[in-house]
């Protein structure tokens, strides 16, 4: 069977299978890239991001398929797929050198001349704001420095795509939020076609056009943001986007759209086309669960009302995630105005709530039912 | 006391008096050695990066060989090039035993295994992902192998200077291939040995300490090229 691709696709992917020591560690059965957009991987270690990276980068020969740059098949071993590209890592992997002279690094392999040099790497230094380093020794660059000089050195040979591996991961919050925010507007600024991949979900909103789930060598999940973050295929993809309630149940009642399935521990209103009976995983984001002291919640609609208990409050940056026991353990953020004004504590008695359409359903087992005609 | 004393000053009178056979004889060993240093960066650089860059079965046994061949003895390897470059020898044709062609020979052999294993060991202790970046930024293999290069080129040229110390000061091979025959295969130390086997300890001194000089020169401007001014 021929790999469903887009004949637009700025880097396609067909059937890549890369082995290591006997096992299958990346099967993508096709993958396409789009000019000017950001593919984000996210999943979790081992999941094989890096490795679906330098493959796409030429940097590491598949055992077997192919990929097409620009509709032409890519000669690994040579370097001209490779000058049309850039790569950043999770390591800044600098020259020993000054800050100039490792921006300068690509243009100079490329054989540019020293009047290019001279006017386009000041330029990009600039841009990621390390324009006062530029005669600095690059073993004397804090993290973040290291890893913008590494950026420059990327955009400044203009690629036409660029794959970043977990380029802010060693970084700290502060650093990679900074970093992220430039990387965010330089990649528009530059429309420069982008694969990254990233733990930190956060980052992948900020960057991704497309994103994808990938577990165990695969793609579990590819498309839109709001598309994967909300309507996750299965569980594990639910899990890893911040799903971070995921209850499997049984449809008990099905009445205009609205059904309830038994969960563990109670029962739960949402919306689908699902059959009595059917297995489902339903799927609760924590920033969809409202907490209150009252019942029920003044001027809600939400269809989905459980009294528990607290058990525990995680501070997480500028919210804080607290768990609670409604029969099932129910993911809620709040603010933390919200967990003083309404003195939320581990122990204490809660109202949450959430609307049968927050609820994201996931069949288990078979195709979705046929849509009533 | 009075020996050694005496020793140096011979040393210094032979110096400055430019004398025409020790002159000639710090030259060939410069030039012998030089070489045989040269030819062993080429092949240890290259074989080294080889080596650390790739896998393939038997890598370990290869580099347990490299690993070896570091400590190989000069005598051994005198008497083995002796054997290769015996007129009945493999490589008997080339009549080259006992010229100083003979003795970069032996000494090339002693000298590689100590370049390719510090090599080795330098560009393996390069950050592993550093040959993909290179990569990454478009570079072709030679460039790719240059960068690694440049990137390691302080214990690349502590390993350079290894190996010149190792076949400068080397005697055992020297002799058995070179033959010490006067005025055309007589480096330092040969005529170190044969003057302390005549009792003519003033000179061997004189002899020593000119060897000594001239490891300190060399070493010196390699040591000068290795910690130029990095950037700040």
């Amino acid at each position: 069977m021929k790999p469903e691709t887009n004949p637009d696709a700025l880097l396609r992917a067909e059937r890549l299978l890369v082995h290591r020591g006997g096992v299958t560690v990346l099967d993508i059965p096709a993958l396409d890239v789009f000019e000017g957009q950001v593919l984000v991987l996210i999943g979790p270690n081992g999941a094989g991001k890096s490795t679906l990276l330098l493959t796409l980068a030429g940097l590491l020969k598949p055992s077997r398929g192919r990929l097409l740059f620009r509709g032409e098949e890519i000669d690994a071993a040579g370097s001209g797929y490779r000058r049309r590209i850039a790569m950043v890592f999770q390591e800044p992997l600098l020259f020993d050198a000054t800050v100039f002279e490792n921006v300068a690094a690509g243009l100079k392999i490329r054989g540019r001349g020293r009047a290019e040099i001279g006017r386009t790497v000041p330029e990009y230094l600039e841009r990621f704001g390390i324009g006062h380093l530029a005669r600095r020794s690059a073993r004397k660059l804090s993290g973040g420095e290291a890893q913008r000089t590494s950026l420059a050195r990327a955009f400044v040979t203009k690629p036409e795509i660029i794959f970043l591996d977990e380029p802010f991961s060693s970084l700290d919050p502060p650093t990679r939020e900074g970093l992220t925010g430039d990387l965010e507007r330089i990649l528009r600024e530059t429309q420069t076609t982008a694969i990254a991949s990233t733990h930190d979900q956060t980052e992948a909103l900020r960057l991704a056009d497309r994103i994808a789930v990938m577990n165990g060598g695969r793609i579990a999940q590819i498309g839109p943001v709001a598309e994967v973050m909300n309507r996750p295929v299965d569980g594990f993809v639910a899990s890893f986007v911040g799903v971070e309630t995921v209850l499997p149940g049984r449809v008990t009642r099905v009445s205009d759209g609205v059904f309830t399935a038994a969960v563990e521990g109670g029962e739960i209103e949402a919306v689908g086309r699902v059959r009595t009976g059917e297995g489902v995983l339903c799927c609760i984001r924590p920033e969809h669960v409202t907490l209150s002291t009252n019942i029920p919640p003044p001027g809600s609609s939400a269809r989905n009302v459980f009294s528990g208990r607290i058990l525990k409050i995680v501070a997480i940056g500028l919210f804080h995630r607290i768990h609670v026991d409604c029969g099932f353990n129910l993911v809620a953020y709040v603010t933390r105005q919200s967990l003083e004004s309404l003195s939320l504590e581990e122990g204490g008695d809660v109202i949450a709530s959430f609307k049968a359409t927050a609820v994201h359903v996931i069949h288990r087992g078979g195709p979705l039912p046929a849509p009533p005609c | 006391m009075d020996l050694i004393v005496e020793g140096i000053k011979k040393a210094f009178s032979l110096i400055f008096t430019l004398d025409a056979e020790v002159l000639g004889i710090t030259l060939l060993s410069l030039t012998v050695s030089g070489l045989a240093t040269l030819i062993s960066m080429f092949l240890g650089i290259s074989v080294g990066t080889a080596v650390a860059l790739s896998r393939f079965p038997g890598r370990r046994i290869v580099v347990s060989l490299i690993n070896t061949g570091m400590g190989l003895p000069p005598v051994v390897v005198g008497l083995f090039v002796t054997i290769f470059l015996w007129r009945s020898g493999p490589l008997g044709f080339l009549e080259i035993l006992y010229t100083p062609t003979a003795i970069i020979l032996a000494q090339t052999v002693i000298a590689a295994p100590i370049v390719t294993g510090i090599t080795l060991a330098a560009i393996q202790h390069l950050p592993a992902n550093l040959r993909l970046q290179i990569l990454a930024l478009g570079a072709t293999r030679v460039q790719t192998v240059w960068l690694l290069a440049k990137e390691a080129r302080l214990p690349l040229l502590a390993a350079v200077m290894a190996g010149f110390g190792g076949v400068i000061s080397e005697v055992g091979a020297s002799i058995m291939v070179g033959g010490n025959i006067k005025g055309y295969s007589r480096v330092l130390t040969t005529a170190t040995v044969m003057e302390t086997g005549r009792g003519n300890f003033d000179i061997a001194i004189a002899l020593s300490v000119i060897l000594m000089l001239l490891v300190f020169l060399v070493n010196a401007v390699l040591t000068q090229i290795q910690q130029r001014e990095r950037p700040r």
